[in-house]
C-alpha cells in the first residue's frame, strides 16, 4: 500500500502559498521522517494528509483511491500537545475507547494504569496523556500514522517508550509512518529516509 | 548569587467537603548559582521545576505553603524584596511567546519594563543588540516571526539590567536556528556576569549551553553534575535515573527504561525513583536519602559512587 500526496497546494484564506505543488509518498511498512524550518508548512502538510484540511489543489490517495470521508480514517495524526487533542469533558475511557477499543497488552506496553482510565484529562500530565492519544490511534485499522512533533515536550525516557511502542506496532501491522520533528538525532535514530520540507 | 536551601512547596487542596489534603511537591530542595554561572534544571513534565521558578520570582499561588530559606546576593529574598527586584535585578523569561500583550506594540512593551532613565533609548539600544530593526518597535506580537518573537522576550527580560534570570522552557518546538540563538544570548549574558538558572525538559539543550545540571525527579533534586559529566555510556553519573535519562537519547542508545514518574498524589516514602531502580535496597524504601557530595557534584542515592 501506498499513501500518496499529488501536486499539492495549500494557502490559509488569502495568505500566501504554504504548499506548493507537493509530492509526497509513504509505503507500508516505512518510516519516513519530514523536517524543517518553523513555519515552512509541516504541521500543514500532517493535516492535509490525515484529512483535517482540504488542499486548494492536487490530491491525497491511498492506492490511487480517495479516502473514505466517513467511517474510521486509515490515516491516523497524533498531534504535538496531547492536552488540546482530547475533550477535557471526556474520562480518559471515553477518549481512549473512541476509535476502538485498546487491548491491555497495548496499555500495558504504554504503561498506562487501569487508574487513569476514570481521570479527567487535567488530572494527567503531557506525558501520560500522549500515552493514550498514542494508543488510541494505533487501531489494527490504521494503515498510516502521522507523527507530528509527538514526543517534543516529553523528557527522553518516555519519549523512547512511546516510540518504541510506536515501532513495534507499525512493524506487526506494516503501518507506515510520517516522522515529524526537528530533531535531527531523533530522526536518523527512527527513519528510512528523510523529506526536506522548504 | 543565589541560594536554594531546603525549600520544600506543598499545596492544600479541598478534598470532600471541608476536609482539606496537604500535596508536597517538592522536598528538600538544594541549588546555588554564581555569577556568570548557568545551571540547567533538567526533569520530566510534573516534576516540580516550574513551581522552583515561581518560588523564586515570588509567584506562587496562594494555597501553596512554602518552607527554607532562599538567599539572593547573600540575604534572604523576602515577599518585600522579590516585588522590588522583579521585573529589573531578577527577569523572567517566559516558555512561550503567549505571555507577551496581544495588544501592544512590542517597541512599548518593552519600555515598560524600563525603571529608570530614559526609556525610549534603552528600548532601542537593546533592540538594536537584538538585530531587531526600527520598524520592529510599532509591530504587534502576531506580526513577529518566532525567532524575532523569542529576541523581544530576551529583551524585555534584559532591558532592566538582569542580574538573576529564570528561564523557563524557553526553547521547546523552535527549528535548530531559532534555539541556538536563543541559548547564544543566554550564555552572552552569562559571560557578562548575569547568573542563569534554565529550566528545561529537554537534557539536549541542557548540555548545550549549561555549566552544571540538576535533575529534578518527583520534586527532589537527585544530582547536581557539571556537563562535562555527560559523556559516553553515562559512566561518570551518579544517579541511575541521569544514567537512564542520558542513555534514553537518541543519540545514544535511545533504551529507555519501564515505568514512569510517580505523581505527587502518590505519597512516596523512600527514594521516588526506588520501583524502577536496579540497585533497590530495604533503605531505599524506608527512608529517602541525603543529598551527599561524590566525585565534584551531589547525588541523592545510598548506592552511588
Amino acid at each position: 500500500m501506498q499513501l500518496e500526496a499529488r501536486n499539492l497546494s495549500f494557502r490559509y484564506g488569502k495568505g500566501p502559498l504554504i504548499i506548493n505543488n507537493l509530492n509526497l509518498e509513504l509505503k507500508s511498512g516505512e518510516i519516513l521522517g519530514l523536517s524543517g524550518p518553523s513555519g515552512c508548512g509541516k504541521t500543514t502538510l500532517a493535516k492535509i494528509l490525515s484529512g483535517y484540511e482540504l488542499p486548494q489543489g492536487g490530491s491525497v490517495k491511498i492506492d490511487g483511491k480517495s479516502i473514505p470521508s466517513k467511517g474510521f480514517n486509515p490515516v491516523q495524526l497524533i498531534f504535538q500537545h496531547p492536552e488540546k487533542a482530547v475533550n477535557p469533558r471526556w474520562q480518559m475511557k471515553k477518549t481512549l475507547n473512541e476509535g476502538w477499543s485498546p487491548d491491555n497488552e497495548l496499555l500495558d506496553s504504554l504503561g498506562i494504569e487501569k487508574a487513569w482510565l476514570k481521570r479527567w484529562p487535567n488530572e494527567l500530565s503531557g506525558g501520560e496523556l500522549q500515552r493514550f492519544c498514542v494508543a488510541k490511534a494505533l487501531s489494527p485499522k490504521t494503515r498510516f500514522l502521522i507523527a507530528d512533533e509527538i514526543t517534543t515536550m516529553l523528557d527522553a525516557i518516555t519519549q523512547a517508550q512511546i516510540w518504541n511502542v510506536v515501532l513495534n506496532k507499525a512493524r506487526e501491522n506494516n503501518i507506515g509512518v510520517l516522522v515529524v520533528s526537528h530533531d535531527q538525532h531523533l530522526i536518523n535514530r527512527l527513519c528510512d529516509r528523510v523529506f526536506i520540507g522548504k | 548569587m543565589l541560594e536554594v536551601n531546603n525549600l520544600s512547596i506543598s499545596f492544600i487542596q479541598y478534598e470532600k467537603g471541608l476536609k482539606q489534603k496537604t500535596i508536597q511537591v517538592i522536598s528538600d530542595l538544594n541549588i546555588k548559582i554564581s555569577k556568570g554561572e548557568i545551571l540547567a534544571i533538567v526533569g520530566s513534565s510534573g516534576s516540580g521545576k516550574s513551581l522552583l521558578a515561581h518560588a523564586i520570582l515570588g509567584i506562587l499561588p496562594k494555597n501553596a505553603l512554602m518552607s527554607g530559606t532562599i538567599l539572593y546576593d547573600g540575604r534572604e529574598l523576602t515577599t518585600k524584596r522579590q516585588k522590588k527586584l522583579r521585573g529589573n535585578e531578577i527577569a523572567f523569561i517566559p516558555q512561550s511567546v503567549n505571555f507577551l500583550d496581544p495588544l501592544m506594540k512590542v517597541g512599548s512593551q518593552v519600555r515598560s519594563s524600563v525603571s529608570a532613565g530614559e526609556k525610549k533609548e534603552k528600548q532601542r539600544k537593546i533592540f538594536d543588540r537584538y538585530s531587531l530593526d526600527s520598524r520592529t518597535d510599532s509591530l504587534f506580537p502576531f506580526q513577529l516571526s518566532g525567532g524575532m518573537a523569542r529576541r523581544v522576550l530576551v529583551a524585555s527580560a534584559v532591558v532592566g539590567g538582569a542580574k538573576l534570570i529564570v528561564a523557563d522552557e524557553p526553547t521547546p518546538g523552535l527549528h535548530p536556528e531559532v534555539v541556538n540563538e536563543t541559548l547564544g544570548h543566554l550564555r552572552e549574558l552569562a559571560n557578562q556576569g548575569c547568573a542563569i538558572l534554565l529550566i528545561t525538559h529537554d537534557i539536549g539543550t541542557a548540555l548545550n549551553v549549561a555549566d552544571s545540571i540538576a535533575v529534578f525527579y518527583s520534586g527532589i533534586t537527585i544530582e547536581i553534575s557539571p556537563v562535562s559529566d555527560f559523556s559516553g555510556k553515562g559512566e561518570s553519573l551518579r544517579h541511575p535515573y541521569t544514567k537512564a535519562l542520558w542513555n534514553a537519547l537518541p543519540q545514544n542508545d535511545f533504551n529507555p527504561i519501564d515505568g514512569f514518574q510517580p505523581s505527587h498524589i502518590e505519597q512516596h516514602s523512600g527514594c521516588p525513583f526506588n520501583s524502577r531502580c536496579t540497585f533497590k535496597s530495604s533503605e531505599c524504601v524506608s527512608k529517602l536519602p541525603l543529598i551527599r557530595d561524590v566525585r565534584f557534584g551531589k547525588v541523592r542515592c545510598y548506592h552511588a559512587t
